[in-house]
């Protein structure tokens, strides 16, 4: 190859690289590792991890038992080690699934149109303001307390330096819902949009009618977030929403320190324009065939740069082909059964303590312990891992913390918590 | 004659929507074992659904065979080369998805005790030391989930720090030959965008660049080498006139795979950058991603670096989250971990010496092509290339094809497309990326299949423009689809 290049040594191929911007010594790394080695490695670092811990966390992020099958899918070549499908003649297996997949996230949002994926729930979270800046016009975002505390940083980060002020809105003490006093007060003709969780950040489901109304009467729009897909399956889709972005990492994606997950963002088709990232749309081909492709890209930065909806470019897709399989195979039926099993956990479990809230939950709740750190010291003796104190993102709420129940948690081991906690009945 | 394939047989498939039947399923849940609550009862009646309206219903093998055909309508690397340049689809080793998928560290939950999270935090740490190293940078942080968020994390880095001096000042330049990230990324950090222009070279031109920076510029956010696949000569100059005037330098490292071992950023000025995880450090595109956009920055950036920020003390790794000039967080929780596991088994399997080669490689490929190429394609910029060439259809629109038909073409030898139409600044660009993971054997097919498309151009363009002809999906009619977009699946009116 040298030959035919003309060169006589390969360093010659470089040489046009200025000395004093060339690394005149070896990288300080290791020689390369076996296979072995490897695997080794990692396996020991997580073998000194949770492994048997039952656990108690939620969150924002959820266990639920992975069916075998999607794991086979995703590690199909063809999907694994594809590029973004921009040559669609030779990308209609990804351009079919994402297509797939926006479909199942409107049925599941009753929304009208999904994009193909976000990062993850928290970035997703200041598109959907940003988008909501663009189509009213208005600068001003209010934010629940109730939603997710890193999302509100996430969404604090992009908004900053974009004009666009955020201000909080607290919750009702007693019912841990909303407090819609307080948006009643903040709300104004500068809102552009007002966003809440729902089931929020302490497992309370919101009730939407009343606050939709009161946005809409402002001329703003109402942003949905949700963090647990799996109660998408028993509660009512959020129609009264404008945007709904939420975290997928429920359906089938393991919790893996905290990502790769899969955002989701989904509006009304009147928005179809507003919407960051990529989107595919179906076509036919030459021969009047129906076929897909990334469609309505002047949205995008590699055609609007400076003026794009996002700089978003790369986003989760293999994360997205997860939960389209895990999807098909728990349907219509399954995904309700799922969450049923899930209420059904967490209400066991919830039915022992004196519960901080009054407002109806799915598969977390807040907990009155006394000293949270205390309790999850005595549980982590017995191999268990607790809840998630709260003192830290809410100070007024350090006597408590948040536990949750999936489908994988076992009548035993909600048996033990409670007797370590003194719960027992 | 096309050497590298034949057609075979390939299944239709309808979507799930379509081959659904009520009662069908691909799910056992365990039994319950406790009591069974109404969720009409827990939740009130009016906040239950009926239904999923049109949700699918299919059973296991259904949902097996689905995806299954339809991967096979997927051109993929491990089906053969898959030159786009920009992207560096390089070969994605095995072994990374089966160490991501170590019991301990897939179920981690990011709450989880640090006590119980040491592996997860010695993982990160390992990876934040190699990037340093590989870069010459003083940090890094694993946060970001891609290129662009990586992008928008070192612009908030570089705003911080001069907000902090008192002016975040107004401007970030880009060359005209930039990614569209770069331009999308400064507007999102509240920055006017001014595109520079490139010499005739491809390089950031020098005088141009002398003229543009100004108090009120904050940073060049410059690629190198650049999308042309040269090595911006100038560099350390270039960081200079920036450095002179109070403002940064930010480097997209998407074409870091030139560079690993051979030149680090640290070392000709940059201030901070991203990294393509999902590039240079072969962790897989899955059709799109997930990625990972590590960010490495000189210290005089560190404070500002997004919280919470990894620290050792004591014999123990926690989470900072006392770090008061921080820009905040990107994201929520730590990174796209799993991506970053992968990133650090390739790192540990190339070690030092490997790196170094793999990047050789990856440049003796890109010479190699243009060699075999430069006769019958026009090369607009006579500098010496990287780790991929890029060139123009100035030769072939005469004969009325353009890059778009010769990528179409392609395919029906067997390949992936180069990247069609960038950078902006090369008319009708053709970017060609073959990566090192290519055997001289598959880059001979492909010069070969390049030089037998122009030939083809020359004696039937018209043939050549209706391509490809060989895929189970002929040309898509992307302009019909934007015009009238449909973006999701209805049930057609007769069915229901
Ligand atoms: C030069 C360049 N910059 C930035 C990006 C953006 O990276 P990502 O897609 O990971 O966000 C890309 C990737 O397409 C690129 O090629």
């Amino acid at each position: 190859m040298l030959g035919a290049i003309g060169v006589s040594h390969i360093d010659e191929l470089i040489a046009h690289i200025p000395a004093e911007a060339r690394l005149n010594r070896p990288l300080d790394i290791p020689a390369g590792k076996s296979e072995f080695d490897i695997v080794d490695y990692f396996r020991e670092r997580g073998d000194r991890g949770a492994n048997g811990y039952p656990t108690f966390l939620g969150a924002g992020v959820y266990r639920h038992f992975r069916p075998v099958v999607a794991d086979v899918i995703v590690q199909r070549s063809e999907f694994l080690t594809s590029y973004t499908p921009y040559q669609a003649e030779i990308a209609q297996g990804t351009l079919t699934q994402i297509f797939e997949f926006q479909t199942m996230v409107c049925q599941l949002t009753g929304m009208e149109v999904a994009n193909a994926s976000m990062y993850d729930g928290s970035t997703a979270v200041p598109e959907a303001a940003m988008m909501a800046v663009r189509i009213t016009g208005r600068n001003k975002t209010l934010v629940a307390r109730t939603v997710h505390p890193e999302y509100r940083e996430v969404l604090d980060t992009y908004t900053k330096h974009q004009g666009m002020p955020v201000a909080e809105l607290g919750y009702d003490a007693e019912t841990g819902r909303l407090d819609m006093a307080d948006l009643a007060a903040k709300i104004d003709s500068d809102t552009a949009c007002v966003i809440i969780q729902s089931p929020n950040f302490f497992g309370t489901v919101e009730e939407l009618d009343a606050l939709a109304e009161l946005v809409h009467s402002k001329g703003a729009l109402l942003v949905y977030v949700f963090t647990e897909a799996v109660s998408l399956g028993l509660l009512q889709p959020p129609l009264q929403a404008d945007i709904v972005v939420g975290e997928l990492q429920s359906f089938c994606i393991s919790p893996a320190y905290g990502g790769p997950f899969a955002g989701i963002i989904a509006t009304k088709e009147k928005f179809i324009r507003q919407i960051p990232g990529r989107l595919v749309g179906e076509t036919k081909d030459t021969e009047g065939r129906r076929a897909f492709c990334l469609t309505l890209s002047t949205r995008e930065q590699h055609i609007r740069r400076e003026k794009a909806t996002s700089n978003i470019c790369t986003n989760q897709a293999l994360i997205a082909l997860m939960g389209t399989v895990y999807l098909s195979l728990f349907g219509k039926e399954g995904l309700r059964e799922l969450a049923v099993q899930n209420l059904s956990k967490a209400h066991y479990l919830g039915s022992h303590f004196e519960p901080r809230f009054s407002g109806a939950y799915f598969n977390e709740f807040v907990a009155r312990v006394g000293d949270p750190e205390a309790l999850n010291a005595k549980l982590l003796d017995e191999k268990i891992i607790g809840g998630l104190p709260l003192g830290k993102y809410y100070p007024e709420l350090a006597d408590s913390m948040l536990l949750c129940a999936t489908e994988m948690t076992k009548k035993p081991e909600m048996d033990k918590l409670l007797a370590v906690a003194g719960r027992s009945k | 004659m096309v050497k590298k394939v034949r057609s075979h047989i390939s299944q239709n498939e309808q979507l799930l929507f379509e081959m659904s039947s009520p009662g069908k399923k691909g799910y056992q849940l365990p039994d319950l074992d406790v009591p069974v609550v109404d969720p009409a009862a827990a939740l009130g009646g009016q906040a239950v659904r009926k239904e999923i309206e049109g949700f699918p219903e299919v059973s296991e093998v259904e949902v097996i065979r689905h995806f299954t055909r339809l991967s096979t309508w997927n051109y993929a690397i491990d089906l053969g080369m898959y030159p786009l340049g920009s992207c560096t689809m390089k070969y994605n080793p095995r072994v990374n998805e089966q160490v991501a998928r170590t019991e301990g560290l897939a179920w981690a939950h990011p709450y989880q005790p640090e006590s119980l999270a040491q592996g997860m935090m010695e993982v990160i740490a390992a990876l934040e030391g190699a990037l340093a190293e590989i870069t010459g940078m003083d940090a890094v942080t694993l946060q970001p989930a891609a290129g662009a968020h990586g992008e928008m994390t070192g612009i908030l880095l570089i705003r911080a720090a001069l907000e902090k001096q008192g002016n975040p000042r107004k401007k970030v330049l880009c060359p005209d030959s930039a990614h569209g990230t770069n331009p999308a990324t400064a507007q999102m950090v509240g920055y006017d965008v001014v595109n520079i222009k490139s010499n005739d070279l491809g390089m950031v031109d020098v005088a141009e660049l002398v003229k543009a920076v100004d108090g009120d510029t904050a940073a060049l956010m410059v690629t190198n080498p650049n999308t042309v696949g040269v090595f911006e000569e100038h560099i350390v100059q270039v960081a200079e006139v920036l450095h002179s005037k109070g403002a940064m330098i930010y480097m997209d490292g998407a074409n870091m795979n030139a560079l690993v071992g051979v030149a680090r950023p640290g070392d000709f000025g940059v201030d901070v950058m991203h990294l393509n995880l999902h590039k240079t450090f072969s962790t897989p595109h899955g059709g799109g991603g997930p990625g990972a956009g590590a960010v490495a920055m000189k210290a005089h950036l560190e404070p500002f670096a997004p919280t919470p920020r990894l620290k050792f003390e004591n014999g123990l790794y926690g989470w900072d989250y006392n770090r008061p000039d921080t820009i905040g967080r990107v994201r929520a929780f730590y990174g796209n971990f799993g991506v970053l596991v992968r990133a650090l088994a390739y790192i540990m399997a190339h070690g030092g010496p490997g790196l170094r080669n793999a990047t050789m490689d990856a440049i003796l490929n890109a010479n190699y092509i243009r060699k075999g190429l430069e006769a019958f394609f026009d090369l607009p910029y006579q500098s010496p290339c990287m780790h991929e060439v890029v060139f123009s259809d100035d030769r072939q629109t005469k004969k009325g094809v353009k890059t778009g038909d010769i990528a179409k073409r392609l395919i029906d030898y067997g390949f992936h497309p180069y990247t069609v139409s960038f950078p902006l600044i090369v008319h009708g660009a053709l970017m060609i990326e073959p990566t090192e993971t290519e055997s001289k054997a598959e880059i001979d097919l492909f010069i070969d299949a390049m030089q037998s498309i122009a030939r083809e151009i020359d004696e039937d363009p018209q043939m050549v423009l209706k391509a490809p002809y060989t895929t189970r999906t002929s040309r898509v009619d992307e302009t019909t689809a934007a015009r009238k977009p449909i973006v999701r699946w209805k049930p057609s009116p007769a069915a229901s």
